[in-house]
């Protein structure tokens, strides 16, 4: 699939039904230009998507949506103006432009020539809706229930679901920019409770992508039932978690939710050209310990977080972001980047056309080192290991972060024993990033679940790391 | 926007979707909004940012026999309602039928919709809206250690709400929300370099003149933000905790969560199987007001269409009944509470003031900051990241932060010493500071481990 059959496919699917072209729609970005705004964008978006749901081992809910508009931006200095409209046709998008351009002072500038963006496509132009029928759908739930069901005998609830989406999107720009992007996105998800002598805990499993259904087959959901049942049935042996300062290993892959908090977050261009971020001014200058490499990379095939453009029409690609310990940039937008003087980086992102691009990760991840993860293991007298994590959070002004351990072990004199009961791991970014002693040589992703929350906007995003080893973290249990 | 003319609307698109349903022999729900608004936020003295918002949507679920399916658009059009009403009838051709699920009984409809009163529009422009933020924004800029703002936001918002279902109910009502808050950052340079601290208040109302001056609100995250320069951790320890009125909605939000209908049916609550039993002290009462006058979180009907009225959930200590709504109810074999879509105003008991609290806890952690997501509504297992204040012998003595809180939900509630009078009533829990008996802090290296 070229740019060219994506664009394509893009306008019959966003302009065809309101009669709108690039003829028509040029004059309206000339208008705000005429205003005084120095950029201006129409992003047009529209997504259907799908889910499944079961529980009591019986498909018991589904449904359908489908939604999109037109957002329309202006920007004037420091100044953004913002509308929108679910009206796609250019009465309406002519409203909206006054209104975004209100903010607008002065007049004159000129819209580069439109020229459309070419790129090479990371995911199929497959609506994964569509590769698979409804009864399969029904039946893929009912697998990963009964497999559960028949691994375990204390299991008491299982809860498993299927979300499909595919979403076109285009953007027209005053700097030229004419680009389209038509994404899948599927996620399953299994969640079950195991009971046994009274104990209750909770075990998830899961994983997805941009690409069809066809990613689910046996193997894989045997295995997202699978690590749903082992968390679950560790936390029933777990005892309390300790708690204080103490050597902490995480394991490879979804751990490297420790990298978007503790720095992914706080190398987002906005917060650094407001000077509200801990890393703001701190280019060139140390800010994790020499063994760290870590990148933002949107150009990896068909994972969760990859973009084959960003929301603004921008090709992704593989930005490096702090090298052997030193920063060497921040994730932009277009705005952000302008008034910074900085290059773009293809992370201007939004959830819809409602919401404002801001800056944004796409898969953020940790490069590999050279330890054998059992000799990292092995090198800690008393600590602790996680391998698998809730969910984070990070004020980027103080650098403090987050995380909350769902299946985690204690080590003891070089060896992982008892499992412990979930822990909130909490840290001060640069300063942990700095305490990053071993770095092991088994760098994974994650399994294409997570979601990132910024203020107020969800975009999916992948995160990875090798096995590592943190000399010092406080470690939040009872005991 | 013209509130009666959407109003009419919305009822007109839902009664048009429940006719296409009942054609396919279907019972039906519906639910559909429109709202309106305006945002501004300013940013050191200078516009940053001015957006109108403009938001409608439309969500059906069908019942073929007792098989369920749901679908939604954001086009009104006939031929989009009718298109979603098709494909949730489709849906519904594959979902396996449940005993449970189906249309709440038509004797338990709301009869009539109370007036709460919570419809006030502000006419408010860009310019007059950036003045405000801007003003806001000045009170908190210039006080002590201020260095720069992470923005000033005023906001505007009018909107429709609209339910309908096959038993003929079909209602709807306007209510609107203004708000005004402000984020700044304070800082501090000593020989180990800069250290930056942010903060932040925010306030809202149903009526605009009720908006609290915006000076006072930039002068609070001024405040919330220059206390917290020069924090440091603490040893890891016993220690009582106290839970700031901003945060402590929160601990009863995860008891809320525990007793809904979703989480026990789930056989996902560390509260399974509690009715009749005593969860907290005897001091204690736990109540929701929905039909609240101008209230943050009142509504007359529930997500199923049950007219709404004030309960207890706690009386005395002693849990009352769950929180549930048709389908959960049903799966447990009791009456709804009408609780579709949650509790509405929820408040408790007041026992002590803030002084009070301060005394009786003598030497422990006030928490103003709670961060993460540690809270296990399985096991009642807790453990967050935190940060606040020092206290000794009652009073207040430094700065903490980088800090975790751990315990069990369950000995959390069933040892709770007091709850203050400074009641934050802002959101939908309206409580004031919550002192909870000893929890482990965990801070900097201490013997035990």
């Amino acid at each position: 699939m070229s740019s060219n059959q994506l664009l394509q496919q893009a306008q019959n699917t966003l302009w065809l039904p309101g009669a709108l072209d690039e003829a028509g729609l040029v004059p309206v970005l000339e208008s705000m230009l005429a205003k005084g705004a120095n950029f201006a964008d129409l992003y047009f978006e529209r997504t259907v998507s799908e889910s499944w749901s079961l529980e009591d081992s019986i498909v018991k809910d589904g449904s359908f949506s489908v939604g999109g508009g037109v957002g329309v931006r202006a920007l004037c200095g420091e100044k953004t103006g913002f509308s929108y409209s679910d009206q796609v046709d250019l009465e309406s998008i002519k409203k909206a432009a006054v209104a975004a351009s209100s903010i607008a002072t002065g007049g004159g500038n000129k819209i580069s020539a439109i020229h459309s963006v070419s790129h090479s496509p990371l995911y199929q132009m497959v609506n994964p809706l569509d590769t698979l029928g409804p009864d399969a759908k029904v039946a893929l739930l009912q697998k990963a229930d009964a497999l559960a069901r028949e691994m375990d005998p204390n299991v008491v609830d299982v809860s498993v679901s299927l979300v499909g989406s595919w979403k076109t999107v285009l953007v027209l720009a005053t700097d030229g920019t004419l680009a389209a992007d038509v994404r899948p996105l599927v996620r399953f998800s299994v969640s079950l409770v195991l009971e046994k002598n009274g104990r209750k805990e909770r075990g998830n499993g899961g994983g997805g992508g941009r690409a069809g259904y066809g990613q689910f087959d046996d193997a894989a959901v045997a295995k997202y039932v699978e690590d749903a049942i082992k968390m679950a049935q560790v936390n029933l042996e777990a005892i309390d978690a300790p708690a204080g300062t103490m050597p902490v290993v995480l394991g490879s892959g979804w751990p490297g939710v420790l990298l978007h908090e503790a720095v992914g977050h706080g190398l987002e261009g906005d917060f650094n050209r407001k000077g509200t971020s801990n890393f703001s001014g701190r280019i060139g200058t140390s800010v994790a310990s020499e063994l760290c490499t870590i990148v933002d990379d949107g150009t990896l095939q068909n994972l969760r977080g990859s973009l084959t453009v960003d929301d603004e029409g921008t090709p992704t690609q593989y930005t490096t972001l702090v090298e052997k310990g030193v920063l060497q940039g921040y994730m932009q937008d277009k705005h952000n980047a302008r008034l910074m003087g900085h290059a773009l980086t293809g992370n201007g992102r939004r959830e819809s056309y409602s919401h404002l691009p801001m800056p944004r990760m796409t898969n953020t991840y940790l490069l590999p080192g050279e330890d054998d993860p059992e000799d990292i293991i092995r090198s800690v007298k008393k600590g602790l290991y996680a391998v698998n994590f809730g969910g984070g959070q990070v004020d980027i002004t103080s650098g403090k972060f987050v995380f909350a351990a769902s299946e985690a072990y204690l080590i003891e004199d070089g060896k992982i024993t008892a499992p412990v009961k979930g822990a909130t791991l909490i840290g001060n970014g640069p300063e942990a990033m700095s305490k990053v002693s071993m770095l092991g040589n088994d760098l994974a992703l994650d399994k294409g679940v997570g979601t990132c929350g910024k203020e107020g906007q969800s975009v999916p995003v992948g995160v990875g790391q090798p096995t590592l080893k943190v000399d010092e973290l406080v470690v939040g249990g009872t005991r | 926007m013209d509130i009666e003319r959407e109003l009419r609307t919305l009822q007109d698109r839902i009664r048009l979707a429940l006719s296409i349903a009942d054609k396919h022999q279907a019972t039906a729900e519906v639910g559909a909004y429109q709202d309106q608004g305006l945002a501004v936020s300013v940013r050191n003295g200078d516009v940053d940012k001015v957006e109108f918002t403009r938001n409608h949507g439309f969500g059906i679920t069908v019942y073929r026999g007792k098989s369920k399916g749901s679908a939604s658009t954001s086009d009104f059009s006939d031929a989009a309602i009718e298109r979603a009403v098709m494909a949730a009838l489709d849906v519904a051709s594959y979902t396996a039928p449940d005993e449970c699920s189906g249309l709440a009984d038509a004797d338990r409809m709301a009869k009539e919709i109370p007036d709460l009163d919570l419809y006030h529009h502000w006419g408010i422009n860009p310019e007059q809206a950036i003045k405000m933020a801007q003003a806001c924004e000045a009170a908190g800029l210039s006080r002590p250690h201020i260095k720069t703002s992470d923005g000033a936001h005023v906001g505007t918002s009018d909107s429709v709400r609209a339910y309908g279902n096959s038993h003929g109910l079909v209602v709807a009502y306007p209510q609107s929300r203004h708000g005004i808050s402000c984020a700044l950052i304070a800082s501090r340079s000593d020989n180990k370099g800069e250290t930056m601290e942010r903060g932040g208040w925010s306030y809202s109302h149903r009526l605009p003149d009720q908006l609290q001056d915006g000076a006072e609100v930039g002068a609070k995250a001024a405040e919330r933000a220059s206390r917290k320069l020069g924090s440091r951790t603490v040893p890891t320890g016993e220690f009582p905790v106290m839970y700031a009125p901003e945060i402590a909605g929160g601990l009863l939000g995860h008891f809320i969560g525990a007793i809904s209908g979703g989480s026990l049916y789930r056989h996902s609550s560390f509260l399974e199987n509690t009715l009749g039993q005593t969860l907290f002290p005897e001091w204690m009462d736990i109540y929701e007001q929905p039909h609240l006058l101008q209230g943050p979180a009142s509504a007359g009907v529930d997500g199923d269409g049950l007219a709404t009225y004030g309960k207890h959930f706690v009386e005395q200590g002693v849990l009352k009944r769950y929180v549930l709504g048709t389908y959960s109810a049903r799966r447990l074999g009791l009456e709804s509470t009408a609780n579709a879509g949650g509790v509405r105003n929820l408040r408790c008991t007041s026992t002590h003031s803030l002084n009070e609290l301060l005394t009786m806890m003598g030497t422990g952690l006030l928490v103003t900051d709670v961060m993460g997501q540690g809270v296990n509504i399985v096991t009642g297992h807790y453990s967050r990241g935190a940060a606040g204040f020092w206290v000794e012998n009652g009073e207040i003595q430094f700065p903490v932060s980088e800090v975790t809180v751990a315990a069990n939900l369950k000995d959390m509630f069933l040892n709770l010493r007091g709850i203050g009078d400074d009641i934050d009533a802002r959101g939908n829990v309206q409580v004031g500071s919550i002192l909870v008996n000893n929890m482990t802090v965990a801070g900097k290296r201490s013997e035990r481990c």
